[in-house]
C-alpha cells in the first residue's frame, strides 16, 4: 500500500535500488491492513514460523555435531548430551522443538476449521497448508530416526513397510527407499540428507502460504469480509504487538519443557540403541503421528489400513468442496459448531488409542473412533444443505462496536466482540 | 486437427509444425527421463549391498523343538528343528481355510526343519516367539506384538493384520546338518 516515508539516506538509496523496505511494509508492517477483531487464535501462524526458525537454527548447530552412521550416530548424539558445550540444550530444545513446532500447527489447523478459513477465496490458502503439514511429517519422521535408537530403528521400518502395501511394485519401492534389504547404513544416510533439505522446502511452502494470504488478507472470528478502512487496522503495530505477546507466552511453555520435562514427549527406549534383531515390544511413533496410528490399526487390512491413513490427511485437500455452507464462521453455524468439537474429540482420542495396543476394547473404540473420522466429512456436507446460519452482523465494525463498550477503535486490538 | 476447416491456406504447413511440436516436447521429455534415472536409480541397492548375499549354517548344535536366529542379507531368519506335534498341528487345518493358502509340505524341503525370513508380513516387525518364554500367539506358531499378528507352527497368518505367511528365503541343504541361504 504504502509509499514508504522515511528521512534515511541509506534506506533511501537501498530503497530505490531494491525495494525491500516497502516490500516488507506491505507484508507485516503498516501498509498491510488486517481485519480489526482478530483474536488470539489468530496468533499460531506467527508462532509456527518462529518454531520453524527455531528448528532450523538448532538443527544446523546440531549437524556440525552429528555423525550420520549406524555405528556412530547414536554415540554421536550422546556426544551432543555429554560433552559438547550447550549441546544437551540444542539437542532439548530440537526434539520439543518439534513437538511444538506440531502442537502449534494442530492448533492452526483446528482454527482454520472453526472459523471456516478454509473456504473460498481461501482454499489455495488452505491446500499449501495442508502440504507443510505433509512436509513437516516427513522431516520430523526422519529427524525421528537419525540418534539411531531402538524407536528410531523400528519407526523407520514400520513406516517404510508402509508403501509395501501397493500392489505390485511396493516391495521394490521399499527396497529403494532403504538401499538395502532392510533399514540400514544407506536409509540412515539418506534420511540425514532429506531431514536438512525438507525444512528448506518447507521455508519456500511457507512463503507461498504467506503470499495466497496476502491476497485476500486473513480471515477473523466473525468470517464476513472486511468491507473497507473501518474495519481494518494496520498490521505494524496492532499486531505485532500481539504477536509478540503470544511469542512471550510460547516462550515460557517452551522453557518450561525445555528445562524441566525435556523428556516428556520422548521415549525410553530411544535412549537403547538400535537392534535389528529384536524389536521391543510397544512401538508407538512420537505423539503427533498416534491418531494416524490408530487409524492405521483401526483396519484388519494392511492395505485398506495405509490408504486410511492416507487417506485422513488427503481428505483435508478436499475439504473446502466438502463444506458448502457459504457462511464461514462456526459462530453463525449452531450445529456444525458442535459437530467441530466432537471431531476435535475424536481426533483426541484416536491420539489416545494411538498409544496404546491394539486390543480388547482399544480396538474397538479405535475402530469406532475411525469411522467417525471419516463419517465427519459426510456429515458436514449434509449440514452445508441442511442447517440454518444464524445472521450475519453487516460489518465487523458494527459487531466489535456494538458489544465491545467505549474503548477507542484504534486502542483495541479486536478481542471478543 | 484444428485447422481443417481451411486446409487449402496452410493446412500442410500447420500440420508439420504440430508435428514439430510434439516431437521436440517428445524427446525433451525423454531425454528427461533418460537423465533423471541415474539420480532415482543411486538410492537402489548399491554393489557391495548386493555382494553380501548368502550365509551358511551349521544345524548340527540344534535340539528338536529348538529355535535360532540367523542373518541372511540383514534380515533375521529363524530355523526351526520342529517337533512332531508342530508339524501334525500345521498339517491338520484345512488350506483353503487359511488368510494365504498354503499347505505346511510347500513351506518345508524337510518336514523337520522350518527356514522363513523373520520378519512380519504385515509392516516389518520381527515377531516374537524364539527365545523361550517369548509368547507364541494363539496358534503355538509366531506372535507380531506391533499390531497383534498370528502365526502358526508353519508360519502361516492365522489372525491379525498381516496379509501373508512369513517368507521362505531361497535355500537349500548341502550335508545333512548344513545349510546353505541365498
Ligand atoms: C521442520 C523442521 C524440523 C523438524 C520438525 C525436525 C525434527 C527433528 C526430530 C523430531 C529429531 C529427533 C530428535 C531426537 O529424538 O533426538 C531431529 C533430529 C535432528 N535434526 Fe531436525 N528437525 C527440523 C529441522 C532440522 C534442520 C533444518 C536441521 C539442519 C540440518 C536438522 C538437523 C537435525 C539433526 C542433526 C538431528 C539429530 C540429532 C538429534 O537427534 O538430536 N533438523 N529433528
Ligand atoms: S508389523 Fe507385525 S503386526 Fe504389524
Amino acid at each position: 500500500m504504502s509509499g514508504l516515508k522515511t528521512n534515511n539516506a541509506v534506506i533511501r538509496w537501498i530503497e530505490y535500488r531494491l525495494p525491500i523496505f516497502s516490500f516488507l511494509d506491505d507484508a507485516v508492517g503498516s501498509g498491510y491492513p488486517t481485519p480489526r477483531n482478530l483474536n488470539y487464535w489468530w496468533n499460531f501462524g506467527s508462532l509456527a514460523g518462529l518454531a520453524l526458525v527455531i528448528l532450523m537454527l538448532t538443527g544446523i548447530m546440531l549437524a556440525m555435531q552429528y555423525t550420520p552412521h549406524v555405528i556412530f550416530a547414536f554415540d554421536s548424539v550422546e556426544r551432543i548430551m555429554r560433552d559438547v558445550n550447550s549441546g544437551w540444550l540444542l539437542r532439548y530444545i530440537h526434539m520439543n522443538g518439534g513437538s511444538f513446532f506440531f502442537i502449534v500447527v494442530y492448533i492452526h489447523i483446528f482454527r482454520g476449521l472453526y472459523y471456516g478459513s478454509y473456504k473460498a477465496p481461501r482454499e489455495l490458502l488452505w491446500i499449501l497448508g495442508v502440504v507443510i503439514l505433509l512436509l513437516m511429517m516427513a522431516t520430523a519422521f526422519m529427524g525421528y530416526v537419525l540418534p539411531w535408537g531402538q524407536m528410531s530403528f523400528w519407526g523407520a521400518t514400520v513406516i517404510t513397510n508402509l508403501f509395501s502395501a501397493i500392489p505390485l511394485i511396493g516391495e521394490s519401492i521399499v527396497t529403494w527407499l532403504w538401499g538395502g534389504f532392510a533399514v540400514d547404513n544407506p536409509t540412515l544416510n539418506r534420511f540425514y540428507a532429506l531431514h536438512y533439505l525438507l525444512p528448506f522446502v518447507i521455508v519456500g511452502a511457507v512463503v507461498l502460504h504467506i503470499w495466497a494470504l496476502h491476497r485476500f488478507g486473513s480471515s477473523n472470528p466473525l468470517g464476513i469480509e472486511a468491507n473497507g478502512p473501518q474495519d481494518k487496522i494496520p498490521f505494524h503495530p496492532y499486531y505485532t504487538a500481539k504477536d509478540a505477546f503470544g511469542v512471550g507466552v510460547f516462550l515460557v511453555l517452551f522453557a518450561a519443557i525445555v528445562f524441566f520435562a525435556p523428556n516428556l514427549f520422548g521415549e525410553p527406549d530411544n535412549y537403547i540403541p538400535a537392534n535389528p534383531l529384536s524389536t521391543p515390544a510397544h512401538i508407538v511413533p512420537e505423539w503427533y503421528f498416534l491418531p494416524y496410528y490408530a487409524i492405521l490399526r483401526a483396519i484388519p487390512d494392511k492395505l485398506l489400513g495405509v490408504v486410511a491413513m492416507f487417506g485422513s490427511i488427503l481428505i483435508l485437500f478436499v475439504l473446502p468442496w466438502i463444506d458448502r455452507s457459504p457462511v464461514r464462521s462456526a459462530k453463525f453455524r449452531p450445529i456444525y459448531k458442535q459437530f467441530f468439537w466432537i471431531f476435535l474429540a475424536d481426533c483426541i482420542v484416536l491420539g489416545y488409542i494411538g498409544a496404546k495396543p491394539p486390543e480388547g476394547i482399544f480396538l474397538i473404540v479405535g475402530r469406532l473412533a475411525t469411522a467417525y473420522y471419516f463419517l465427519h466429512f459426510f456429515i458436514i456436507f449434509v449440514l452445508s444443505y441442511v442447517e440454518r446460519p444464524r445472521p450475519l452482523p453487516s460489518s465487523i465494525g458494527e459487531a466489535v462496536l456494538k458489544g465491545g463498550g467505549a474503548a477507542p477503535p484504534a486502542a483495541m486490538a479486536g478481542e471478543k466482540a | 486437427m484444428a485447422h481443417s476447416a481451411s486446409p487449402t491456406h496452410s493446412g500442410d504447413g500447420e500440420t508439420r509444425r504440430d508435428f514439430l511440436y510434439l516431437a521436440a516436447a517428445g524427446f525433451g521429455a525423454l531425454g528427461t527421463a533418460v537423465a533423471v534415472w541415474p539420480l532415482i536409480d543411486s538410492m537402489n541397492p548399491s554393489a557391495e549391498v548386493l555382494a553380501l548375499s548368502s550365509t551358511e549354517v551349521d544345524l548340527a548344535p540344534i535340539e528338536v523343538g529348538q529355535r535360532i536366529t540367523v542373518v541372511w542379507r540383514g534380515k533375521p531368519i529363524f530355523i526351526d528343528r520342529r517337533s512332531q506335534e508342530a508339524i501334525d498341528a500345521a498339517r491338520a487345518v484345512s488350506v483353503e481355510d487359511l488368510p494365504d493358502p498354503q499347505a505346511d509340505e510347500d513351506r518345508v524341503q524337510k518336514a523337520e526343519w522350518l527356514v522363513m525370513i523373520g520378519i512380519c508380513t504385515h509392516l516389518g516387525c520381527i515377531p516374537k516367539g524364539q527365545t523361550a518364554g517369548d509368547p507364541r500367539g494363539e496358534f503355538g506358531g509366531w506372535f507380531c506384538p506391533c499390531h497383534g499378528s498370528h502365526y502358526d507352527t508353519a508360519g502361516r497368518i492365522r489372525k491379525g493384520p498381516a496379509p501373508k505367511n512369513l517368507f521362505i528365503p531361497p535355500y537349500e541343504f548341502t550335508a545333512d546338518t548344513a545349510l546353505f541361504i541365498g
